[in-house]
């Protein structure tokens, strides 16, 4: 089994071969480091990635919009992803961008997974059938598991999800009635004596 | 009296970095304090009657062990190299997480020897591999069958038995990677664990030498007497592989640095020195001349900044017993300014080692603080602008900024990897070809870069327009954001020009590590012995703390 050390050191160093910055490859290490550490195949598809790089010509999303159309080229995951750390204070105000055309979707996700952890929201990343929601960069859960993830997504849909309960009011309250059980209901005497502070606070 | 923490300029100026020594910080004595309370054992001794096998030696403590493995291994004279492009080693090491099961050793039996090219798991630890210094080893083996002890001239021209040429750690060829091991409690520093292997090396190799010399004559043959083993430690030769590592881990230099530098500011503010601190620090500083004079090298960089010490450390012995009065006001601070102000770098750095001797409560919480978690300082704060971005250049790289790397001296050397070995190597830009595969190490030279790209922008354009159209210098933008909050995270020199010494790099990092003795090969590697002086293992639970100093007592 390959450590995760090697691995980031071995992909940082060969996305330096294929091209990219020190700055940017250093940036690619930690991100496949951190997908091959979800359990997701961060190699495979970066190793796919760079030898079709060799045939085939992709483009650049510079500054991310709302909307993101491709003139024909696919989109650079590795591009895209650094993009998307930059300028991710901007971009969020959007609440949701687009992106058509994206190749190698798979290695968008630890970018966005550690987007998810610098604002502070989960993030939603949908192609095509495929739902990947990204919480704090802890966690990522997925309807895609154990699948062959597509080596180019169509349509992409990133959405910044508020931070809000995922459950109801009423499971909630539930709950916390069931926690209170836990709580001695205090008489004059503990009221008195059983608490830190005096009874009044005007002093 | 509040002392201002030194310049970061004036220390992390390589001159500077490479005259530290090893200190009460150094994670070789930290070590030994933290696991002095663990139980030691060998637990498996199968060597043949010319030391050739496996042996097994464990720390233990509630339910975590960790055990040393180690085979030996008969090679011939020509196949011994301290370069790292040998392949045969006399003995290889693992530290294993836990008690190893049979198949375990024999599992690793097949890949703990080839090092490199061997292939270990996530119950490994460390790896290591060590020679013999024949002519000592020989010649302790001669002695002691015969029933006679060694030669302590030649015992103390060595130091060591064996000495180790490399050790690895933190995920290197499929060992675990740091994170598995990092929450632990015992873990309380950086390098615990690459310390354990070389400490228990070291008994090793006074184990094997006692049992070559039983079998050569199991009449006469007596065991080396503790007292010498206690003064001979494990030799380490060590090329450029270390110089990056302290280029590349910026927050964790400045950890080290910093405890360093903070440290010596609480000891210079000390109002009224008590006696008996006083007297350990003048007792240190006196009995450390024997780590001088028994200091051998032939290198005549080394020889000169040893003579110079001896010179300067005496001189300061002078001052202390004949003209300093230790009942001044902030004596330490008062030393210290003498010493910047009469005495060479080396001695400098010598003396405020020394000086934390007498305080460990000063110390000891200071040694939690020098690991990092590095990733939490890696995002770049993109949201900054370029106003910003300038002002930590111009604060925190002025020196750098006045380098002309437009002078061919300025910017002769690149730092490369090299593809045999994947080792990193120094060459000559304008001699050797390769330079367009020059490694990220040249920070200097792209931070001036990073300046002058910045003059001709607007102040308020925001770093993520600044690197959509300058990713080429992403490295140094992560970098100079680091050195915001980490004042001591970058050597302030040029690390590619005419005149670098690269061992200075080296002995920085080995300082920290605790080694003794440096002794440069070249300019690129050197030899250093580590744990000498240090008690043994089963002396752990009662020991001076003093010891690297009471060598040869």
């Amino acid at each position: 089994m390959k450590s995760l050390s090697e691995i980031e050191t071995t992909v940082k160093r060969a996305s330096r071969a294929a091209g990219y910055s020190w700055g940017i490859a250093e940036e690619v290490g930690k991100s496949i480091r951190l997908s091959e550490l979800f359990g997701f195949p961060g190699i495979k598809h970066l190793n796919q990635y760079y030898q079709n790089k060799k045939k085939e010509n992709f483009d650049d999303i510079k500054l991310i919009n709302k909307v993101n159309k491709s003139n024909g080229l696919s989109f650079c995951p590795i591009t895209l992803g650094v993009n998307f750390i930059d300028q991710i204070k901007n971009i969020e105000t959007l609440t949701k961008c687009s992106v058509e055309k994206l190749a190698f979707p798979l290695l968008l996700l630890p970018f966005l997974s550690r987007g998810s952890e610098i604002i502070g929201k989960k993030l939603l990343f949908s192609f095509d059938d495929s739902k990947f929601l990204l919480n704090f960069n802890v966690s990522i859960s997925s309807n895609f598991w154990n699948k062959e993830i597509p080596i180019l997504a169509n349509q992409v849909e990133i959405s910044f999800l508020n931070n809000e309960d995922n459950f109801s009011e009423q499971d909630w309250k539930n709950l916390y009635k069931l926690a209170e059980d836990t709580f001695v209901e205090e008489t004059d005497s503990l009221k008195e004596g059983a608490a830190g502070a005096g009874l009044t606070d005007n002093d | 009296m509040n002392i201002e923490l030194r310049d970061p300029n004036i220390i992390m100026k390589l001159s500077r970095l490479g005259s530290f020594h090893q200190s009460r910080l150094s994670f070789l004595r930290s070590f030994l304090n933290e696991f002095k309370d663990w139980d030691y054992k060998r637990d498996l001794f199968d060597l043949d009657k010319d030391g050739f096998g496996t042996a097994v030696y464990s720390f233990k403590k509630k339910s975590r062990v960790y055990s040393l493995i180690c085979y030996a291994n008969k090679i011939n004279d020509d196949e011994r190299s301290d370069r790292v492009i040998a392949t045969k080693w006399d003995a290889a090491f693992t530290l294993h997480d836990g008690v190893p099961l049979k198949e375990d050793i024999e599992r690793l039996r097949n890949e703990v020897p080839k090092q490199e090219v061997g292939r270990l798991s996530y119950k490994e630890l460390t790896l290591s591999r060590a020679n013999k210094s024949v002519r000592v080893f020989d010649h302790v083996v001669e002695s002691l069958s015969n029933g006679s002890q060694p030669n302590l001239d030649l015992l103390e021209k060595v130091g060591y038995l064996y000495r180790t040429t490399a050790v690895y750690g933190s995920g290197k060829f499929g060992l675990a990677d740091r994170f598995r091991i990092k929450n632990r409690e015992e873990i309380n520093g950086p390098f615990r664990l690459e310390m354990m292997l070389v400490y228990l090396v070291r008994q090793f190799t006074f184990d094997q030498v006692n049992h070559v010399a039983k079998n050569r004559n199991p009449k006469s043959a007596v065991k080396l007497d503790p007292k010498i083993c206690r003064n001979l430690g494990i030799g380490n030769s060590t090329g450029l592989g270390m110089a990056p590592f302290i280029v590349n881990h910026p927050t964790l230099l400045n950890n080290w640095i910093l405890s360093r530098e903070v440290a010596l500011k609480k000891i210079r503010e000390i109002k009224i020195a008590e006696t008996k601190d006083i007297s350990l620090f003048k007792e240190c500083v006196k009995n450390s001349l024997k780590n001088i004079t028994s200091w051998n090298t032939e290198s005549e960089y080394q020889l000169k900044k040893i003579k110079l010490l001896l010179k300067d450390v005496r001189k300061f012995i002078n001052f202390l017993e004949n003209e300093f009065d230790f009942k001044k006001d902030y004596p330490f601070n008062e030393i210290y300014l003498w010493l910047e102000k009469e005495t060479c770098e080396e001695c400098i750095e010598y003396i405020v080692s020394i000086m934390m001797e007498p305080f460990g409560e000063i110390v000891q919480p200071l040694i939690s603080q020098m690991s990092s978690e590095e990733e939490k300082y890696f995002n770049i704060p993109t949201e900054r602008n370029v106003e910003d971005l300038k002002k930590i250049l111009e604060n925190k790289y002025s020196d750098i900024l006045k380098i002309d790397f437009n002078k061919e001296d300025s910017n002769q050397k690149f730092w490369f990897i090299s593809k045999n070995k994947e080792e990193p190597r120094l060459a000559n830009r304008f001699e050797e070809s390769g330079a367009d595969l020059e490694q990220p190490l040249a920070i200097a030279r792209d931070i001036k870069k990073l300046y002058e790209r910045l003059l001709s922008l607007k102040n308020n354009l925001k770093i993520n327009q600044f690197l959509i159209d300058n990713s080429d210098l992403r490295h140094v933008v992560r970098r100079a954001f680091i050195i915001e909050n980490f004042p001591y995270s970058e050597i302030q020199d040029n690390t590619i020009g005419e005149n670098i010494v690269p061992i200075d790099m080296l002995r920085l990092k080995l300082s920290f590590f605790g080694a003794l003795k440096f002794d440069p090969r070249s300019d690129k590697w050197l030899r250093i012995c580590m744990f000498q002086g240090a008690p043994l293992p089963n002396e752990l639970k009662d020991y001076d703390e003093q010891w690297v100093y009471k060598t040869f007592s």
